[in-house]
C-alpha cells in the first residue's frame, strides 16, 4: 500500500517532540468528529508577526498512524522556524494533501511531509493528516500571531 | 426450513438482486461489503418500484382530482399499509419521515412543543423535576434529541449504563427508571455492539412507572421480526436505507392515541384542517406529521424492500446472519491480538461486530481491509459516549446482511491478518 510509507510508520511509532511541555503561549484541542481522533497541541512563540519564531510545538495525539505521524512531522518542520516559514510549509502540505494526487509535494519545503503524498488519494484520510496542522494554525491565532498577511501572500 | 441459513444457491439468487455486490474495487478486487449497518445495499426491486412510480403514476399525492393523483395516492398509502404490517401496527399509526433521525426528533419535539403550547396532554408534557431516560449505548440520533429536550424544558436526562460485556446494566434499572421518568428512549439493537436489548422487559418496567417508551429499531428492522404490540413500545423508528430500501425515507410508528395528542413538528401544506389568516387547525395523524410534498417514490421503494424482506422471511434472515456472526466471532477469537467490543457470544446479538486491533488505530485497520476490497466502518459509529464507556477511541465494525456470504467473512479475516505485519505489532 502506497499510503503507509515507511517514514509515516516510523513517525507514528516514535513521534518526534511528543508530549505536552511548558512554557507555552497557547494550547488548543482539535478533534476529527467522524472518527474521534484528538490532538492537544501547545505552541511557544517568541516575537511577533511573521518574524516571530516558533520555539516549541508539543502535543498529545490520540489517533491513527496518519494523524500521529503528521503531528510528528509538523513539529519537526516548524520548531525553530519563523512563523512565515511555518506558514509556507503549512500551505505546501495542505496544497499537496488536497490535490488528489496532482501535487507530489516538494521535499525542500515540507521535508518528511512528502511521505504523505499518498494520503491525497484517500479523501477520507486527508482530515487525519491535516488535524495537527489545523491545530497549529489555530494555536498561532490563539497566541495572538497575525497570520492573515501570510495567508494572502502565499495564496 | 424456517430457521436454516441460506444455501449457496439461495444466496446467489439473493445477491443477483443487489447488482452492486458484483462490482470490483481497488484495482479489480471483488467488493466484500461488510458495512450494511451504516447503509445496506439497495434491492433492485425497490429501485424498480421507485422508477415505476415515477414513470407511470407520478403526481401530487392527496390533492388533485385527476387519475394520476388518485393512483399516486393509492401507491403512497399502500406503502404506508405495508410499513404498518411490517411492524404489526395500523396504517394510520405510520408516519413517513426523511429518516429515523427525523422520526426520533418528531417525537422529542412532540414533548417540548406541549410546554405552554397547544396540547396539554400530561403524558407529553415534561419540565423541571421530570426525567428523560436513555441508555449509554444509544446512537447519537437517539441521544442528542433527548439532551436537547432536557435543555429546552428543564427536565433531567438520565441514562442506563452498559456492562463491560456490552449489555445494558439492568441492575441500574430500578434506580434510573422511576415515577419521575416521563419517557424512556432506547435502542432495540446496538449499532456498535450488536447487542439485542430485552425490549419487552424494558417496556414492562416503563409501563409500571407510567413512562412512555421510544424504540430506535434501525438496527433491528432488517435482521429481526418486529412486532410493536408484542414488544409493548409506544413509538418505534426505523430507516429505509438500512433495510434494502432508498435513502430519504424513514418511518415513525406511534400509538394512535399518542399521535392524536401530539402537536405537529413541521408545519405547512398538507398537514392542515382549516387555515385562516389568523390561525390554523391541524389534520389528524398521520397527515399532521407529513407537512409538504411527501417522499412518495421513496416510500413506494421502501414498501418493495419490506415485501422483499417478507419473501426472504425474517426468521431465515436471522438464522443466516446468526451463522455468519458465529463464524465471525470464532474467527476473531482465534486472533488474540483482536479485542471484540461487545458480546463475544452469539446469544442475543446480531451480526454487527466491532473490534480493536491492539496497538493499531481503527482507521488504519479499515484502510488495510479496504486495500483488499473489504469495506467496513471505522470510527465511533455515531456512538461516542459508548466508545468512551468501552474504553475505545474508535473501533472497526463488520456488519452483515441477508446477502452476506460465509466466504466474505473469511475474506475479511484473511485481510485482517495483514494488519499486524503492516504496523509491526505482535500477532
Amino acid at each position: 500500500m502506497d499510503l503507509y510509507q515507511e517514514l509515516i510508520l516510523e513517525h507514528s511509532k516514535r513521534p518526534h517532540h511528543a508530549g505536552l511541555r511548558e512554557p507555552f503561549a497557547a494550547e488548543v484541542h482539535h478533534v476529527n468528529p467522524t472518527c474521534g481522533d484528538e490532538v492537544t497541541l501547545r505552541l511557544q512563540v517568541e516575537g511577533s508577526g511573521a518574524d516571530a519564531v516558533v520555539r516549541d510545538v508539543s502535543y498529545d495525539s490520540l489517533g491513527c498512524s496518519i494523524s500521529t505521524a503528521s503531528a510528528s512531522v509538523l513539529a519537526d518542520e516548524v520548531i525553530g522556524r519563523t512563523v512565515a516559514e511555518a506558514l509556507t510549509t503549512h500551505h505546501a502540505m495542505r496544497s499537496m494533501l488536497t490535490s488528489k494526487g496532482a501535487d507530489p509535494g516538494d521535499e525542500a519545503v515540507i521535508g518528511d511531509g512528502v511521505a504523505f503524498a499518498g494520503v491525497a488519494k484517500y479523501p477520507a484520510r486527508v482530515k487525519c493528516a491535516l488535524l495537527g496542522w489545523m491545530a497549529f494554525i489555530d494555536a498561532l491565532t490563539q497566541a495572538g500571531i497575525d497570520i492573515a498577511p501570510q495567508r494572502t501572500s502565499h495564496g | 426450513m424456517s430457521d436454516t441459513p441460506f444455501s449457496d444457491g439461495e444466496l446467489a439468487r439473493i445477491r443477483a438482486g443487489f447488482p452492486i455486490l458484483s462490482r470490483t474495487v481497488r484495482d479489480g478486487k471483488p467488493l466484500v461489503y461488510l458495512d450494511s449497518g451504516a447503509t445496506s445495499q439497495r434491492y433492485a426491486g425497490a429501485l424498480d418500484a421507485e422508477r415505476a412510480f415515477s414513470e407511470q403514476v407520478n403526481a401530487a399525492v392527496h390533492r388533485g382530482a385527476h387519475q394520476l393523483s388518485e393512483e399516486a395516492t393509492d401507491a403512497y398509502e399502500g406503502a404506508r399499509a405495508t410499513a404498518a404490517r411490517f411492524v404489526g401496527g395500523a396504517a394510520d399509526e405510520v408516519v413517513f419521515t426523511k429518516n429515523a433521525t427525523e422520526a426520533l426528533n418528531l417525537v422529542a419535539y412532540g414533548f417540548s412543543n406541549t410546554v405552554g403550547g397547544q396540547a396539554k396532554d400530561p403524558r407529553l408534557t415534561v419540565g423541571a423535576g421530570d426525567e428523560i431516560l436513555v441508555t449509554e449505548m444509544e446512537h447519537h440520533a437517539n441521544l442528542v434529541p433527548w439532551q436537547e429536550l432536557a435543555r429546552r424544558t428543564g427536565a433531567t436526562l438520565r441514562w442506563l449504563g452498559v456492562t463491560d460485556e456490552g449489555r445494558l446494566d439492568l441492575s441500574q434499572l430500578g434506580s434510573t427508571l422511576t415515577e419521575r421518568t416521563k419517557v424512556f428512549a432506547f435502542t432495540h439493537v446496538s449499532n456498535v455492539l450488536g447487542t439485542v436489548n430485552p425490549v419487552r422487559r424494558l417496556t414492562e418496567a416503563a409501563r409500571a412507572v407510567g413512562a412512555l417508551t421510544v424504540l430506535d429499531a434501525c438496527q433491528a428492522a432488517p435482521h429481526l421480526a418486529l412486532d410493536v404490540t408484542a414488544l409493548g413500545v409506544d413509538y418505534a423508528a426505523f430507516s429505509g436505507h438500512k433495510m434494502f430500501g432508498p435513502t430519504g425515507v424513514g418511518v415513525l410508528w406511534g400509538r394512535r392515541d399518542l399521535l392524536a395528542a401530539m402537536p405537529p413538528f413541521i408545519t405547512g401544506g398538507s398537514m392542515i384542517e382549516t387555515v385562516t389568516m389568523e390561525a390554523t387547525t391541524y389534520a389528524a395523524p398521520p397527515q399532521r406529521f407529513e407537512a409538504g410534498s411527501p417522499n412518495s417514490a421513496q416510500a413506494v421503494g421502501l414498501a418493495a424492500a419490506i415485501d422483499y424482506l417478507g419473501e426472504l422471511g425474517l426468521d431465515r434472515v436471522a438464522a443466516h446472519e446468526h451463522a455468519l456472526t458465529e463464524r465471525l466471532l470464532e474467527g476473531l477469537a482465534q486472533r488474540p491480538w483482536v479485542r471484540v467490543v461487545g458480546p463475544t457470544g452469539s446469544t442475543d446479538r446480531v451480526g454487527a461486530v466491532s473490534f480493536v486491533v491492539e496497538g493499531v488505530h481503527a482507521h488504519d485497520v479499515g484502510q488495510v481491509l479496504d486495500d483488499q476490497g473489504v469495506a467496513v466502518r471505522v470510527g465511533h459509529h455515531c456512538a461516542w459516549p459508548l466508545h468512551r464507556r468501552m474504553r475505545a477511541t474508535a473501533t472497526a465494525r463488520v456488519s452483515v446482511a441477508a446477502y452476506t456470504t460465509p466466504g466474505e467473512v473469511d475474506a475479511m479475516l484473511e485481510a485482517l491478518d495483514r494488519v499486524p505485519a503492516v504496523f509491526g505489532v505482535a500477532s
